[in-house]
Order: C-alpha cells, then structure tokens, then sequence
C-alpha cells in the first residue's frame, strides 16, 4: 500500500523516500550490519551531500538507492516505485531509464573514445541528449575522440560526468567523485556537477568523506555507523570554486 | 632449508590457484590427453600388431617369396634350396574350389592347400586351433580357416559341399587353423575381406594331387630367405628355374595381399601418431600461454610481494612453472588412461579384420614415455614468455597497478566501419583488434579443429565417390564368373542358354610382366571386347573410351608406378603358354581407383597368346527372379572357378566402412571438439577475466545481463568466424595430403571434399564453441557490480 501523502504538503517533489531501511551482509561466517534503520526523504532536484568515515554505510545506501543492492528490510521509494519489489530485470532498467552514476574510478571502458562512452548509454536511454552535447557541458567539446588512456584522471571524470547525464536521469549518484584526483582537479569535476544540478534540476547525491564538500550542496546528511547522525539544510549553497581543501 | 619451509605456503597458494581455474585447467589438460591418448593408442597398436606379426611370422615361418607354377617336378624344391641365400623351401599344390554352404545365395570361393606328407617344419605353417589335422587315408578330411569355419558357424565334423577340380565332393572338418598367409583374409581380384565369402581348406597332398592330377608334381613354393640375402636376386633365380614348368613369376613379400594389407594399416597408424599428437600440444601450448599469462598479469601485486619479501625470479619462475607441470600432469594422467582404452578398443577392432592367433594392446613404454615428455616440455615452453615476465617483474614496478589498457585509433576507424558498429560492436571489434596475435592464434586453434574434421569426414566422401564410380559408373554386371581354364568363345552361347541369364561379355585375362625401364609390375592382363556392354572405361575426364585395337592401355596408377605416359613403348612377357615378349606402346591411360590394371582387345590378347578365340571370365547380366537357378547351374558346372556378385561385393565393403571408418569418425568428433572447446572456453574466460570491470560497468548503466553477454559471445563469434574459412581451407589440403597418403596398390581415392562436409565440419564446432561460451556466459550473471566499483582495475 502507498504511503499516505504528506509530500503534497510541500512544494518540491520528494525524489527518495526511505523508511526504516536495513542492510545486513554476510562477510565469510560474520554478519555485518551495514545499515540499521535509516529514515530518510530526499527532495527532488537538491544537492544533497552525504557525509561519514569509511564503513559508515554511506555507499551501501546509495547501492540501494541505484538500484545496485537490495535492502534487507524496510522500504525505498523512488517517486511511486518501491525499489525493493522490483526484480532483477526491472531494476536493470530502472538504472537505464532514472539513474546516472558516476564513480571514483571512473569507470569508463577503455576500448571506447569520449564520444562512445557517453554513446554507450544514450545508445539504450529514451530521450537522451547527444554525447556531444554533454561533452561540451563538460567542458570536453575537443576531446571527442579520445580514448580514456589518452586523457588525465579530471578528464576521465568529467566523461563519466558526461555519460551519467547524458541520458538526463532522475537522479544522478556520485560515490567519491573527487577521491582520485586532485584538488584543482576535484573542484573543476564538482562545478560541472553543479552545473548540471543547477541547469538541468538533476536531484543529485555525492558522497564523500571530505568535509569542506558539503558546502556546496542544498541537504548535507551525517553517516556513522549505520545510521544518519545528522540531516542539515545550508542556508547558502557554496559555489565550488570557494571550496579548498 | 629456508626456502623449503617458505616455499610450502607456496605450494598451498598454488593449489588454490590451480583450484580457482580448474574449468580451464580441465579443459587445457584435456586437449594435452587427447594428444597424448592419440600417442599412445597408435604407437601401441602399432607395435602391438608389428611385434604380435613378428612373432607369428617367425614361429609359422612365413615365407619371403611366394612363387607359382603351372606344373613343376617335387624335386625343383631342391633346386631352389641350393640357391645362394635361400634357407627353407616348403612346395604344395594350390588350387581354387566353389563351397556350397547352406546359408548363402552364391556359391563360395575357395582355395585349397596341400599339406605335404612329411613332417618336414613348413614354410607358411598353420596354428591349429581346434581338432586335429587330416590323417592319412582320410581322403574327405580337411582343415578350415577359422574365419570362415566361425562366420558359418562350422565344428569340427560339419560336412562341406564343393565343386572341386570339376568333381562334387563332401568334405568333413576336422579342424580349424589361422595361418600368416591369412592374417586378412581376401579372396584373390578382391578388395574387401569377407569371412563368409572367403576359405581356406588344407587338405593331405596326395587328396590334392590326385584331385588335380599333379602326381609327383607341385604348383606353389614358398621360401624363406636368409636375413641377409637380396630378395630380387632370388626371385631372379626361382623365375629362371621355374619357367619351363609354366613359372607365372615370383614375388617378394611385399606382395603378398594379407601382408600388404598389415604394412597400410601399420602406415596409417604411424601417420596418426607422427601428424596428430604435435596439433594438439601446439594448441595446449598456445591455451597454457593464454591462461598462465592472465594469471601472471592477476597476482602481479603479489609476485612484487613475494619478490620484496626476498624470493628470487627463479623461485619465482618455478612456482609458475610448476603451475603448469600440475596442469600437464592431469592431462598425461587422463590421455595415458584414454589411449590404454582406445588401444584396447582398437586392437579388438583389429581382432574382427586381422586373424592373429592372439593379438593384445600392449603399452609401448618408449613412446609413452617420449609422449609424456614432449606434452610436459609443450606445455611448459608455451607458459615460458609469460614466466619469464613474472621472473624479471621489478618489485617496486610489480606493486603499482598497471598502467591502463590504452586503445589507439586504428584499422576499425580507417576501414569507416566503426560508425557502422554500435558501441558494443565497437568493444567487440577493438579488443579483438588490440590483441592481433592472440586473437589469430585463437583463432588458428579453432581452425584446427575444423581441419582435424574435415580430414578424417572427407574419407566418407571419397570412399563414396570410390564406389560410385567402381561400382557404378563403370560396372553394370550382376555376375562375375571365372573359369577353370580357358573356353572357347561359343561359352558364351553356353552362359546365354541358361534361363535368366540376359547379357554376357567375355573376357580373357593373363598373368604378365610388365617392364618399362628399370620398374616392373606383375599382374593381370585383361583382354575386353570393345562393344563390351556390362563394363566400360573411363578416361581421365571421366569420358567412356573404347579400347584401341593396337597396343596397350593403362589404369593411371599403374601408369604412374610405372612411370609411363601414353606413346612410351612397353615390354610385355606373359607368364604362361608359350610366354610371348612383345614391346608395344600404351596407347591410352584411364582413370580407375581400384588395383592397377592394364587391358587390350581380347582378339588382339588371344592373338598375342597364339591362341584361338577365348575368355577366361565372364560378367553377366541376369534377370533376378531366376537369380537361384542360375547360382545353381554355375556352381554344378565343372568349367566354373567363382562366382562374384557385384551386390555383395558392395554390400561388404559399406559394411566394413561403417565398423571402422564410424568409429574412426567419431574418435575424430571427439578430438576436434575438444580441441574447439578448449580454445572458446579458455578465450572466453580470459576475455572475461580483462573485461569484468568493463562489463560490470556496463550492467550499472544499465545493460541487461543479455546484452552484455552478447560482447563477450560476439567477440567469440568473430573469431569462431575467422576460424571456419581458415579451417576449411587447411582441411582441404590436410584431406588432400591424407588421400595421397592413403593410396596402396589395391585402391586409392579419388580426392572429393562435399559441401556437406564442411558444412558438417563447421556444424560440429559452432556446437562446441556454443556449448564452450554458454559456460562462460553464466559467468555474467554473477558479476559483482558493487565491488567493481570500488576498486582500479
């Protein structure tokens, strides 16, 4: 049954709605609790920032949300679909049509040039935009036909960037984007996902164990140990290049 | 004693290793055992029949040389004992008899040998296998070859019917015997061994001499020589004492058709053994290469480790080398205990063919042993480069990750096609690309497979097109008889007279040499009626000919042995009457598979003969209702030597193709699909093992499990692809060279590869390769997409 509607009470849209969500992993002959009741709702087209040490759970819930991983109990709504009723097929193309992804490692298949990684998931995606288009929002509109190898960590990133948004998701998931690169680099990397925020209302989640990153975004959610210690909303969003670290 | 106690957690991690990979270990090691399993069964049988001849041969004393006489005086044995290099001389009477038996239509050939009345060891000796010999005084008694005396179920005491020497007689079996002389039991003029239609009866000489009034005379000597001695020289000599006696010309054993029979089979096998085994370690070589290398480029961090912890490159090395040792181990292990059973199963294949009064698989340790030494050295020469870079890995190098896969624009961009392809086409197309020599071995191995099929299927197609053509296209006889001695042309008349008997064509045939330079042939000369009906010959271009009424015409085989063409003068000496030489020039050459034969007209045979017009066989076309009748007259007529049906003939030889060439074919499945799936399956794992991150990657974007399946499939394809037309083609050859390699004096084959065939080839291994990638295919589903991305590749 769906849950009655408090959203409608709010202007915005909710994005995700989680409620009593649990993760438990079986790691050799020990469990482990990865998540332990996290209630959470994630409006649409916030910058929303999660914060907290390694093994804090941050990453299992974005997993979760991308599709990736199952809860064990409890529910994860993305708008009316609640993502742990959903099979293996449906989730798959549930990451197709809604979720852009982007990593700390990039991801990108080496075999492709620029153009064809972004080509790879606008091939598959209902109305996406060209891949030259999202290389330029990128700012990568003359590195087209390079191949990954032939291009520095930022740049690789910033095609994963291209990739996750040309296919203009729902939601856009970023697990450590800056966490390979350096900080000039981390910071050219967070303002196209700012602009991309901002220009295309993409709701867009970061994690990241790095604290100053948590000023440029619209929610900043606290993990430790399984659960969200603290929800936030900044009053002023930072533009990334105030950021330093 | 350090490095011993270091290097036992070593082993450990070996083992698991070895463990983690075991499908692609299986699969390696099966190639290397199917190698191997080859070796051991060929060269086993191999020597199994050559030393189990050997023996039988020395303990029968079968003779060198085999000689013939219309008429010679018993004490022409001396003559010949006393030639220089001659150590034993054994003379008999040999002649030809038509069985009654019971269970068949036509009557049955026969040969009857005398045994001599003294005690005297015997050249060519049988081995009784059951009852007695015939005693003296018992003129009905005779000794019958086992192989018949078993396909028509006889016992010692069964009573035989036969026309003998223009008498019916009843004979009693007394016994049963094998002899070397008939190891392949075949009846002279043909080409296909059949126990029922075959016998051999031994009977005592004074039965023999009195039946074909040879008293104080004998027709067949058979000697052996010292080894030392020169057979041609001998034969020589017994040629020049037995031509006035009506000598028809010795000959060594070489020519003897049991003998010869062996001496291809035995060719075969040591071909078998020489081309085979070496395909399969190259390709076991080239998948330990593959695997090993992937291995090595997986545990690069950890050969830093172990090399910071202060192992050397050579321990280093040998823990890899080791690695593929274990490899080459199970696959000795598996082709030792496959070729110990296919050698078993194919001697008691030869036990049906070849009549040996025992005859056992016995492993041939030497070659065994060569085997296991070259599938070991194969297996580790094929892993070396990749060793080797495990051994001279730096430490320091060896513990940062690798530096990232980089991918070029290339011939795909050049070629504009890579606009054609969609993005997963492009992967398929650039890691096939990326990795040209890898990719081109892969893809020679499944060639391989596809030439190792076609070149034992294609015998199917030529045997076919053989018989087809022999019996076919150039015979429409029903009936071959032959006759005692030679009749006048009015037996024609005689033959047509008989109700149901619809055609005859006469023909006269005579022993003759043939000599051209220094190379000689002895065989029959067959003089035919150029408006012969029933049979007829083909040139080259597989046009009808009609017989020139001058010199003399040649198959092309004989041709060839003889190393004449068409206008080269021949000398021709027939070997019985009044034995004529002429020289005459070979007018013509045709085209025929079966034996090496030369004709000419029969009137211009008859002439050269200084006889009158005369045949001695005839074809004959029948109306079958009356098949019975006729079957009956021939064998109750007295002129009547044998009887051949052309449906039989045939009939035998389908069914001798389907014992041995079927399971021939499906050992040759086996092989071929083993060496397919090894390659697909080690392929596809590797590719798998590179391309995990990108794939997985892939599955988070959003590919479903199918479609990224289809990379992996699709780069399997192409290269399965490649492999067909590359495989056909070293088929095609391959099957070309074994035609050539399998021609003997009775018959070759006429080289003919279907489109069938290779259809069939290509069939046989996209199954394999299909059934090889879907196990790899499952693999995609159990990618695990969260922990890809959380670590660099």
């Amino acid at each position: 049954m769906p849950a009655p509607e408090p959203a409608r009470e709010a202007t915005v849209e909710t994005a995700f709605r989680i409620g009593s969500l649990t993760k438990t992993y079986q790691v050799g002959e020990t469990e482990v609790h990865a998540l332990r009741g996290i209630d959470l709702v994630l409006p649409e087209g916030e910058l929303i920032v999660i914060l907290g040490p390694s093994g804090s759970g941050k990453s299992t819930m974005l997993n979760i949300l991308g599709g990736l991983d199952r809860p064990t109990t409890g529910s994860v709504r993305f708008h009316d679909t609640e993502l742990g009723d959903l099979d293996d097929g449906a989730l798959t193309r549930y990451r197709r049509e809604h979720v852009g992804f982007i990593f700390q490692f990039y991801n990108l298949i080496p075999s492709l040039t620029a153009r064809e990684n972004v080509a790879l998931v606008t091939e598959i995606a209902s109305r996406p935009m060209q891949p030259e288009e999202a290389l330029s929002l990128v700012g990568l509109g003359h590195r087209l036909d390079h191949f990954p190898s032939q291009l520095s960590g930022g740049e690789q990133q910033r095609v994963a960037v291209a990739r996750a948004i040309a296919k203009q998701p729902g939601v856009l998931l970023c697990d450590e984007p800056t966490g390979a690169l350096d900080s000039q680099t981390g910071i050219a990397v967070l303002e196209t996902l700012d602009t991309v925020n901002r220009e295309l209302g993409t709701t867009t989640l970061i994690i990241t164990h790095n604290v100053v990153i948590a000023d440029m975004a619209d929610r900043v959610v606290t993990f430790a140990d399984g659960m969200t210690t603290e929800v936030r909303e900044n009053v002023r969003r930072k533009a990334p290049a105030e950021l330093t670290w | 004693m350090v490095a011993g106690r270091l290097l036992a957690p070593l082993d450990r991690k070996l083992l698991r290793d070895l463990w983690h990979v075991r499908g692609q270990i299986v699969a390696i090691a099966l190639v290397i055992a199917a190698g191997i399993a080859t070796m051991v069964m060929a060269s086993g049988t191999l020597n199994s029949l050559t030393e189990t001849r050997q023996a039988y041969y020395e303990r029968n004393r079968f003779a060198d040389i085999f000689a013939h006489a219309r008429r010679a005086p018993a004490g022409i044995v001396d003559d010949i004992a006393r030639i220089e290099g001659v150590s034993r001389v054994s003379a008999r009477i040999v002649q030809e008899l038509l069985v009654d038996m019971p269970a068949m239509d036509e009557p049955v050939r026969g040969r009857v040998i005398s045994l001599p009345r003294d005690g005297d060891p015997r050249v060519n000796d049988f081995t009784l296998r059951t009852g007695r010999e015939p005693r003296e005084g018992y003129p009905d008694e005779v000794v019958v070859l086992q192989s018949f005396a078993d396909a028509h179920g006889l016992e010692p005491g069964d009573t035989i019917t036969a026309n003998f020497m223009g008498t019916r007689r009843h004979f009693v079996m007394v016994g049963t015997a094998l002899s070397p002389e008939f190891i392949y039991a075949i009846a002279p003029g043909s080409f296909v061994p059949d126990d029922r239609r075959f016998g051999v009866f031994w009977m005592n000489e004074r039965v023999v001499e009195a039946a074909s009034n040879l008293e104080g005379a004998v027709n067949d000597i058979v000697v052996q020589i010292r080894r030392d001695a020169a057979p041609d020289d001998i034969i020589r000599q017994i040629d020049t004492l037995l031509e006035p006696f009506g000598g028809t010309g010795a000959y060594a054993r070489t020519d003897q058709p049991s003998h010869a029979f062996i001496e291809g089979e035995l060719d075969q096998l040591s071909v078998l053994a020489s081309i085979v085994p070496p395909v399969f370690l190259a390709v076991a070589a080239f998948l330990l290469n593959l695997v090993v290398g992937r291995l090595i480029d997986t545990e690069r961090e950890q050969i830093g480790l172990l090399k910071a912890f202060g192992y050397g490159g050579l321990s280093v090395g040998w823990h890899y080398v080791k690695f593929v040792l274990a490899i080459g181990v199970v696959g000795v292990v598996i082709g030792m205990v496959a070729g110990i059973w296919l050698g078993h199963s194919v001697t008691r294949l030869y036990t049906g063919f070849f009549h040996f009064p025992f005859l056992h698989f016995r492993l041939d340790f030497g070659t065994a042993g060569i085997a296991v030494a070259a599938s070991l050295t194969a297996a580790v020469l094929g892993a070396a480069l990749s060793i080797r870079r495990a051994m001279v890995l730096a430490p320091a190098i060896a513990m940062r990750p690798p530096p990232p896969t980089s991918y070029r624009r290339g011939l795909l961009e050049r070629a504009g096609i890579s606009s054609l392809l969609g993005a997963a086409g492009r992967m398929v197309v650039r890691h096939v690309l990326r990795t040209p020599v890898r990719s081109a071995l892969t893809s020679l191995g499944v060639a391989f497979s596809v030439a190792l099929l076609i070149s034992s299927l294609f015998f199917l197609d030529s045997i076919d097109r053989m018989l087809e053509i022999f019996f076919e296209d150039t015979q429409y006889q029903d009936l071959s008889v032959s006759f005692v001695e030679r009749r006048g042309d009015d037996v024609a008349n005689d033959l047509l007279h008989i109700a149901g008997v619809l055609a005859v064509d006469l023909h006269r045939s005579a022993p003759v040499r043939l000599t051209h330079g220094t190379r000689s042939e002895r065989l029959a000369l067959t003089g035919r009626d150029p408006q012969a009906s029933l049979s007829r010959l083909l040139d080259a271009d597989g046009d009808e000919i009609v017989l020139p009424g001058q010199g003399i015409t040649l198959s092309n085989s004989l041709a060839t042995s003889l190393d004449v063409e068409v206008g080269d003068i021949l000398r021709v000496e027939v070997l019985e009457g009044r034995r004529p030489v002429i020289d005459t020039p070979v007018t013509l050459i045709v085209r025929e598979y079966v034996g090496a034969n030369a004709y000419m007209r029969r009137d211009a045979l008859n002439r050269l003969l200084q006889e009158p017009p005369s045949a001695n066989a005839a074809d004959l076309a029948i109306d079958p209702g009356f098949q019975e009748t006729i079957y009956a007259a021939l064998t109750e007529s007295p002129q009547v030597l044998g009887v051949d049906r052309r449906a039989a003939t045939l009939e035998r030889f389908r069914a001798l193709i389907d014992d041995s060439m079927v399971t021939t074919i499906l050992f040759y499945i086996g092989f071929a699909s083993t060496i397919a799936v090894g390659v697909v399956y080690n392929s596809a794992r590797i590719s798998l093992a590179e391309r995990g991150r990108e794939l997985a990657s892939m599955r988070v974007l959003g590919y479903h499990r199918h479609e990224v399946a289809l990379i992996l499939v699709g780069e399997l394809a192409l290269l399965v692809a490649a492999a067909l037309p590359v495989g056909c083609v070293l088929g095609y050859f391959l099957a070309r060279g074994m035609a050539t390699e399998f021609a003997s004096d009775l018959f070759r084959l006429p080289f003919i590869v279907y489109p069938s065939t290779f259809a069939f080839a290509a069939i046989i291994v996209i199954a394999a390769s299909i059934g090889a990638a879907l196990l790899v295919v499952r693999r995609v589903s159990r990618l695990d997409l969260i922990s890809v991305l959380k670590t660099r590749e």
